[in-house]
């Protein structure tokens, strides 16, 4: 037994069995992200009560074969050849055991003490699929039970068979053999495929009833309209449009609120508490370290809807029905049709796009996709580019600069997934199920959407209040400076900058912009106000008018677009790509694509005389 | 209609028997594990346009594959019949 008598029971099953949701079901919410040597990924873990027996269970990645080599297999087995285990829950899809019993199969020639769980027991009814547990219990001699995790049926039984496990585990101390065993795992499971097949066809002989007939009918009329060859991609890009459209309907507003009531509690709570203390000190706890806190807080309305529609998409089996759809386009970019969905979800907000890309197991694949989502027109940088348009240009010219915008943004898209996929290749071969459409839970729904909220504030808090915090030293120092002036150390790397920034007609003024805008794109304008010492809009529309042309503009708002979106972005591909190496790669990456469109663009325009003409 | 010999030639609605996959252990490995191994009817059920994907079903499974991937499955042979005659 590991540690203090706690027992570890692992948690392992195929993709698309439902099998976070069991285990969300059967560890309440006290889940987090636990800590295991060697291991790369997040695995969450959850201690719970079984019985009156303390354990703790351990969500393992979902995979098809334990001897497989991909990188989820590659973890699994690691995990299985490194940790003590007291038993593992194998999960498998009640309607599909006739390919997913192979997992069963193999985790008893590891001898591992284990309990079968067969879930989505309400899709087998529907489907006409039948079990006998007992003869099947006997014939594999493990406890099985038939459940429904998502309707919460079976969960108890589940319990007590698995607490039942345990305690007789630890009469017979049965695990140091096991240990043993999974030390040579591919010695164990070096078993022929043909053997493997056959037991599976004998036990599904024995134990399973299959419908004569495939009964889902509504999944079959359903494709045969999502998936239509003319009508299934114009269906596809409505259902994203208005997807898209529901959570930044419903999120701007929302984020825009939280941003007034956290700032009328900074102004009316926070102020008056350190009156007291120096200038600089209540400057620098309240736009520096509560801003950041501020920043942080602001993503987390857009990011909980996010994760709500993105599980509907994701849980109705509609995701892979879009990978499908778009795999002739995606492929020859090196990426599949669930890189398109995120990046289309990239522009409302970067952050939970690159967090979602979790849905896709391969780590190139992972990585590229990582790499393309900073490049989609966010909003937070469209508010930028409209205001800078509506100075700039007559509005029927405005629109068109915009547009061209958003076009440069799928361009760059495009081309960094040309010029890296070979780089980021996927070692996995697309072969993705399309499982039967299925609707989420209102429960399913919410507890994953809160489960993300919680892990971008855990990931992500101090590396935003950190930056938040440095620019604004920045801005106000040394002492007694005119708050990014070009006294300021900001104002200084505004001009150290110039020899870089000159010849894409970015002036000191813009350059210090650009430094806000690392942090994020909200504050750009805010920036600007500051640095032209101009508050209100038409005023500072003027100031800038007056201070520079419309080429340098078009620069600017093209620099603006291709580097770095903001700081939360940077902290969530840390996060989620774990490797400060990759995050460095794609910052730095963006930046030379930034600086060279700019340059390009301005350079050609001043060549050709455009900067003096008149456009407004 | 006789049977083609890879899965990535099979016409929508014809089905077959799968006789071998010819593939690096990793991809047989993985469509193994997803049903597709010897002796197991398939059923191709849609090809997308493009030399997009394909749609296909084996035993209580759905899965979407590239035809790449497909042209690794080999089919028995034989004159196997549409549903509709042919």
């Amino acid at each position: 037994m590991a540690g203090g008598g706690v027992s570890t029971i692992a948690v392992l099953g195929m993709p698309n069995t439902g099998k976070s949701t069991l285990f969300n079901q059967l560890t309440g919410s006290h889940a987090h992200i636990g800590n295991w040597p060697g291991i790369t990924v997040d695995l969450m873990q959850a201690e719970v009560d079984l019985q009156g027996t303390p354990a703790q269970l351990v969500d393992l990645p979902g995979i098809y074969d334990l001897r497989g080599h991909s990188d989820d297999e590659a973890v699994v087995r690691r995990f299985l050849e490194s940790t003590r285990l007291d038993l593992v829950v194998v999960v498998l899809n009640a309607s599909q055991l006739d390919r997913q019993l192979r997992l069963a199969l193999q985790v008893r020639q590891l001898g591992l003490p284990a309990v079968l769980l067969l879930n989505m027991a309400d899709e087998a009814k529907r489907f006409g699929v039948s079990i006998d547990t007992a003869s099947l219990a006997e014939a594999l001699a493990m406890p099985v039970v038939l459940l429904s995790a998502k309707y919460r049926r079976g969960l108890g039984e589940a319990r007590h068979q698995m607490a039942k496990a345990i305690a007789k585990g630890v009469t017979q101390e049965g695990t140091d053999g096991a240990q043993a065993a999974v030390a040579q795992l591919d010695a164990c499971l070096a078993e022929g495929d043909d053997a493997l097949q056959r037991q599976i066809a004998q036990l599904m002989e024995r134990s399973v009833t299959l419908p004569p007939q495939w009964r889902d009918r509504l999944t079959r009329r359903l494709d045969g309209v999502l998936l239509h060859p003319l009508l299934g991609l114009p269906l596809f890009f409505l259902v994203m449009a208005l997807m898209f459209q529901a959570i930044y309907a419903i999120g701007v507003p929302l984020q825009e609120a939280l941003g007034t009531l956290l700032d009328s509690f900074g102004q009316g709570v926070i102020a008056p508490l350190i009156r007291g203390l120096p200038a600089f000190a209540q400057g620098f706890l309240l736009e520096g370290v509560y801003q950041g806190i501020g920043t942080v807080s602001a993503f987390l309305p857009v990011i909980f809807l996010f994760f709500l529609a993105m599980g509907v998409v994701e849980d109705s089996g509609y995701l892979s029905r879009a990978a499908y759809l778009m795999d002739a386009f995606m492929e020859r970019l090196g990426l599949d049709g669930r890189s398109f969905v995120l990046s289309l979800m990239g522009f409302g907000c970067n952050v939970p796009a690159i967090m979602g890309t979790r849905v896709m197991r391969d780590r190139g694949l992972r990585l590229l996709s990582m790499l393309i989502i900073p490049f989609s027109l966010c909003s937070a940088r469209l508010n930028v580019f409209l205001f800078m348009a509506s100075v700039f240009f007559a509005p029927r010219v405005g629109g068109l600069v915009i547009f061209g915008l958003y076009v440069m943004s799928f361009a760059a898209a495009i081309v960094t997934a040309l010029l890296f996929k070979g780089r980021f290749a996927s070692n996995e071969p697309l072969v993705l199920e399309l499982p039967p459409y299925r609707f989420p839970t209102l429960r399913q729904m919410f507890s994953r959407a809160w489960l993300e909220v919680r892990h971008f504030w855990f990931w992500s808090r101090r590396f935003i209040i950190f930056g938040v915090v440095a620019v604004w030293l920045l801005n106000n120092l040394p002492f007694g400076v005119e708050p990014a002036s070009a006294q300021s150390f900001s104002g200084w790397i505004g001009r150290a900058l110039m020899p870089v920034l000159g010849p894409l007609g970015i002036n000191p003024k813009l350059a210090v912009a650009l430094l806000f805008g690392f942090i994020a794109k909200e504050i750009v304008l805010g920036g600007l106000a500051v640095i032209y010492g101009q508050a209100n809009p038409l005023a500072l529309g003027h100031a800038l008018a007056l201070d520079v042309n419309w080429v340098q503009a078009v620069s600017f708002m093209l620099f603006t677009l291709l580097y770095t979106p903001c700081l939360s972005t940077v902290a969530v591909i840390r996060s989620e790509s774990k490797s400060a190496k990759f995050t460095w790669f794609s910052v730095l990456w963006s930046l030379a694509l930034a600086w060279v469109t700019s340059f390009g663009f301005y350079q050609l325009a001043t060549a050709l005389g455009w900067g003096s003409l008149v456009l407004h | 209609m006789r049977t083609p010999a890879h899965l990535a030639d099979l016409a929508p609605g014809q089905s077959a028997t799968i006789a071998a996959i010819e593939a690096h252990a990793g991809l047989r490995n993985r469509l193994e594990a997803l049903g597709l191994s010897r002796g197991q009817r398939v059923q191709m059920l849609r090809r997308a346009w493009l030399a997009g994907p394909l749609h296909v079903r084996v035993g209580m499974t759905e899965l979407m594959l590239r035809r790449a991937d497909a042209a690794r499955v080999g089919l028995e042979a034989g004159l196997e019949a549409w549903p509709v005659a042919a």
